[in-house]
């Protein structure tokens, strides 16, 4: 019989609330364990009421949603945190967004609706704008055009146990090409699939139809993050929980 | 224009490179002051990956010294992975920076902090990376001041050519003297230019500056003396000792990286120096006295800490940690005033010791009872008298068994091989002891999933020690005793899958060997293996020990000696050592009788039990022990967590 904690079980959670935050500048070199790790040290020292898991090695409740590879920056990163207090959602924001470094900057904070799902239901894809330094937007017009008119671009990326192969055209839903003289920018809509399709891939599929190589690095930000509808527009994951909101205020301590 | 930032041209390398996060900065807790806006510039580096550089409190508590001062700045650098130093080649961008990514040639000072030898051939793949001439004798007054600090510079010999000072001892007012003194310099125009800063320098309590002293060798390749070559220098040089610890609350705001790093965690120290007197442990010789930080002062520097970096779990740092006068207290307020708020308080690795256990289950009472970590070092009881760490067999079980009993599944044993005067059996019989652990382990705890982890690697003799010198045991021995321990471990398969073995291989250990009691002329070994490609000796995927015997064979053999002339070779009582002019504090003399105490198998007592002058460190740099109790106590306040 596993030894058990003494004392009372943890607070139940009362509250969950929802985030939007970024991965800026410098920032977009942390990976998705760095940011975790980051996230939880700021909720302690920004004292938000966490709710916690059972046992002896209890863990705040917090979940990610669809997190931006390394070396990505971000606009709209997600998650949901429980609380064993309500909370005012923009108290939460404030006081988080000043315990995380520079970068890492909370920019939205939603109590979630009751009864509007979840929030990892409402998200199936992002828009990428990548900017590609020393491509002229002609080129790269070009091999979009050519990389669209296709039915399949496999490409292979590295996995876990070696090279994998994935569809990448199958993944894009849809693509624009803007930007000046010596620096493309391509705005890309791209479906959440498993295997994840990456910017990376993206580039690595261009270079494939169109033999497109870019000079340096593309730099890459995540513009948004939603539900694909059938116009091609991705919807805000937060609208219904701040629709639900309107609906019902309630009083809110502050943190 | 020195101090730009080279940002804009390493983040398309990032872009390239593993675990980009730890080369660009912005930790919480770090600083960046502007250039223009103060006098003497320091770059701090710690020679191996940032995952294990962050977290030294050495670097962190100078960090944050210099950067109060508003006459200097401190930023941070550390040796960055081949993937990137490859890229930054072809690229042209130099050693940089972590806080702003300024070029590390730009600043006046390098401070270079080593904690183990193995460091060295990061050091020059971090000259050459920024740039930096790397032999002493090429730089010129741009150049910054290449300082070494930490427990190897007690013998700089081996890096005397590449760096030009070494610091002895504490080094939170050092600093503060050294920016005095490059200060003065460039603010009166740099007269005399660098030879003239490098003797200012010399002249500073502690810095030791090699090229003004030089070294003679006979015909045995022995050295026959060292002598200064300027009068205005000093003939020895004295170790730093700060007094008063709680005038020294550092480092208050700890750095908190994004990067995973080797310790997550949050370190205060307790105490520093220890006078147990364990005759092969280099940190507890230099160090001395014991200086206690009190119990309010730990109190105030926790709460603080915590604050400032949300961390979940504080360490309780310092060479023996049961050891504070003041240490149950503690364990049992700190233990009160967090309770529910899920923090963790840990200590490091003990001595084994009933009383350790007790602690253990107090610090660890609102949370989980796992690993426990005892330190007997040595296999049997007469080696353990040899070092001077007496336990006997018969409490060492009784002490894990109680740890068993008090619901801890796992406890962890360090040892020690290749010891002065043992044998085979002497290690064997870690094999019996850890069959008894786990057999009374079993019983005490009416369990069978408890287990007992042996650790185990080869000692190295280190100077300004009783065993500096001893023999060290080569890499064959090592290994061979290695083995059989393991096969030992294994013959009774019902205990032995209880047990668990770690070791490591004889092979780093003579090369560190090389290194921490090798003399100038091993200068040539190191930079040899660096040119060869040598980096990140630590790492047992980039060590190559083919490299370094290679490399010490083709340069020291025209020179009349060896490798096995530094290692293997027990030393003669008044054989010249190459650090002698480097004055720690302990006579000679006594630690040459402790030597032959040693090998009479003779105990040594602790002086702040039984008041004592005989090392030496007290009378010679006028510090007294400062230990507690106190009787003061922590006040109940309002910790930080959740729900607060």
């Amino acid at each position: 019989m596993a030894r058990q904690p003494d004392g009372p079980p943890p607070p139940p959670t009362v509250q969950k609330l929802r985030l939007r935050y970024t991965k800026r500048g410098p920032l977009r070199f942390a990976s998705h364990r760095d940011l975790a790790r980051a996230l939880e040290r700021a909720l302690r020292r920004a004292q938000v009421p966490m709710a916690f898991s059972a046992g002896f090695s209890p863990h705040p409740k917090i979940s990610y949603v669809g997190a931006a590879p390394t070396g990505a920056a971000s606009e709209a990163e997600y998650l949901e945190i429980g609380v064993t207090r309500p909370c005012d959602p923009e108290a939460v924001r404030v006081a988080l967004d000043a315990a995380l470094p520079a970068g890492i900057d909370v920019v939205e904070c939603v109590e979630a609706g009751q009864g509007t799902g979840s929030l990892a239901d409402r998200i199936d894809a992002s828009v990428w704008r990548l900017e590609l330094a020393g491509v002229e937007p002609a080129e790269l017009g070009s091999a979009v055009a050519a990389f669209l008119a296709r039915e399949e671009v496999t490409v292979a990326k590295r996995g876990k146990n070696g090279p994998v192969d994935v569809d990448a055209r199958a993944a894009v839903a849809a693509a624009t090409v803007a930007g000046d003289p010596g620096c493309a920018i391509l705005t890309v809509v791209v479906r959440q699939v498993t295997p994840a399709v990456r910017p990376d891939d993206v580039v690595a599929a261009l270079a494939a139809v169109a033999d497109l190589r870019p000079p340096s690095p593309t730099r890459a930000v995540r513009e948004a993050q939603g539900r694909l509808d059938d116009t091609g527009r991705v919807a805000d994951p937060l609208g219904p929980d701040r629709l639900a909101r309107t609906h019902c205020q309630g009083e809110r301590a502050t943190v | 224009m020195n101090g730009q930032t080279l940002y804009p041209r390493l983040e398309p390398l990032f872009a390239q490179v593993q675990k980009p996060i730890q080369y660009v900065g912005g930790e919480l807790n770090s600083q960046v002051k502007p250039w223009d806006d103060v006098a003497v510039h320091w770059a701090l580096m710690y020679p191996d990956a940032y995952e294990v550089g962050l977290p030294n409190q050495g670097l962190m508590i100078l960090y944050e010294v210099l950067n109060e001062r508003p006459d200097a700045l401190a930023e941070r650098t550390y040796a960055v992975w081949p993937d990137l130093a490859g890229l930054m080649r072809e690229a042209g961008v130099g050693q940089f920076t972590v806080d702003s990514h300024r070029a590390v040639a730009d600043f006046d000072v390098l401070g270079v902090s080593f904690a183990t030898e193995l460091g060295y051939t990061n050091l020059l793949e971090a000259l050459d990376l920024a740039g930096i001439p790397l032999h002493a004798v090429d730089r010129d007054e741009d150049s910054p001041v290449v300082v070494a600090g930490g427990h190897a510079a007690f013998n700089p010999e081996p890096v005397a050519d590449f760096v030009d000072c070494a610091v002895l001892g504490d080094g939170e007012q050092a600093v503060g003297d050294i920016t005095d003194v490059v200060k003065a310099w460039k603010q009166q125009g740099r007269p005399g230019g660098r030879v003239e800063l490098l003797a200012r320098l010399a002249r500073v309590d502690g810095v030791y500056v090699p090229r003004f002293y030089a070294v003679s060798y006979g015909p045995d390749g022995a050295i026959t003396g060292v002598t200064r070559t300027r009068d205005d220098v000093p003939a020895t040089v004295g170790k730093r000792t700060v007094m008063d610890l709680d005038e020294w609350p550092y480092p208050k705001t700890p750095l908190v990286p994004l990067a995973e790093s080797v310790h997550e965690r949050m370190s205060v120290e307790i105490f520093r120096g220890c006078t147990r007197g364990c005759r092969f442990c280099q940190a507890g010789m230099i160090t001395r006295p014991v200086r206690e930080r009190t119990i309010t002062g730990i109190g105030s520097m926790i709460d603080q800490g915590l604050r400032a970096t949300g961390y979940q779990e504080v360490g309780l740092l310092s060479l023996s940690s049961a050891d504070h006068s003041e240490i149950g207290q503690l364990a049992t307020e700190l233990a009160d005033r967090y309770e529910g708020t899920n923090t963790g308080l840990s200590l490091p690795s003990t001595r084994v010791d009933a009383f350790n256990v007790t602690l253990a289950n107090e610090l660890s009472r609102n949370g989980r009872r796992s690993g426990l970590t005892f330190a007997p070092e040595g296999g049997s009881e007469r080696i353990r008298r040899v070092i001077n760490k007496t336990v006997s067999k018969e409490d060492l079980i009784r002490t894990v068994s109680t740890a068993y009993a008090n619901g801890w599944t796992q406890v962890k044993l360090y040892f020690m091989c290749g010891l002065p005067t043992e044998t085979d059996e002497d290690v064997l019989e870690i094999a019996e002891l850890a069959t008894e652990v786990i057999r009374a382990g079993r019983e005490a705890s009416g369990r069978k999933d408890i287990r007992c982890t042996v650790s185990i690697g080869g000692f190295v003799p280190k100077p300004h020690t009783p065993f500096q010198w001893a023999a060290q045991a080569s890499a064959e021995t090592i290994d061979h005793r290695l083995r059989a321990l393991r096969a030992a471990i294994n013959a009774d398969r019902k205990i032995g899958r209880s047990i668990g073995m770690r070791y490591h291989d004889g092979k780093p250990g003579v090369i560190e060997g090389l290194l921490s009691r090798g003399d100038r002329r091993v200068g040539r070994v190191i930079e040899r293996v660096w040119r060869e490609g040598g980096r990140f000796d630590g790492w047992s995927e980039h060590f190559s020990f083919e490299r370094w015997t290679a490399a010490a064979a083709a340069e020291l053999a025209p020179l009349g000696v060896d490798l096995d002339w530094f290692t293997t070779r027990e030393r003669e009582e008044h054989e010249v050592l190459p650090w002698d002019h480097l004055d720690s504090g302990l006579d000679k003399e006594w630690l040459w009788e402790d030597w032959q105490e040693a090998l009479a198998g003779e105990e040594v007592s602790d002086c702040r039990w039984t008041p004592c002058y005989d090392c030496g460190v007290c009378p010679t740099n006028g510090t007294e022990i400062q230990i507690g109790p106190t009787g003061r106590s922590l006040l109940p306040l309002t910790p930080v967590g959740p729900g607060a």
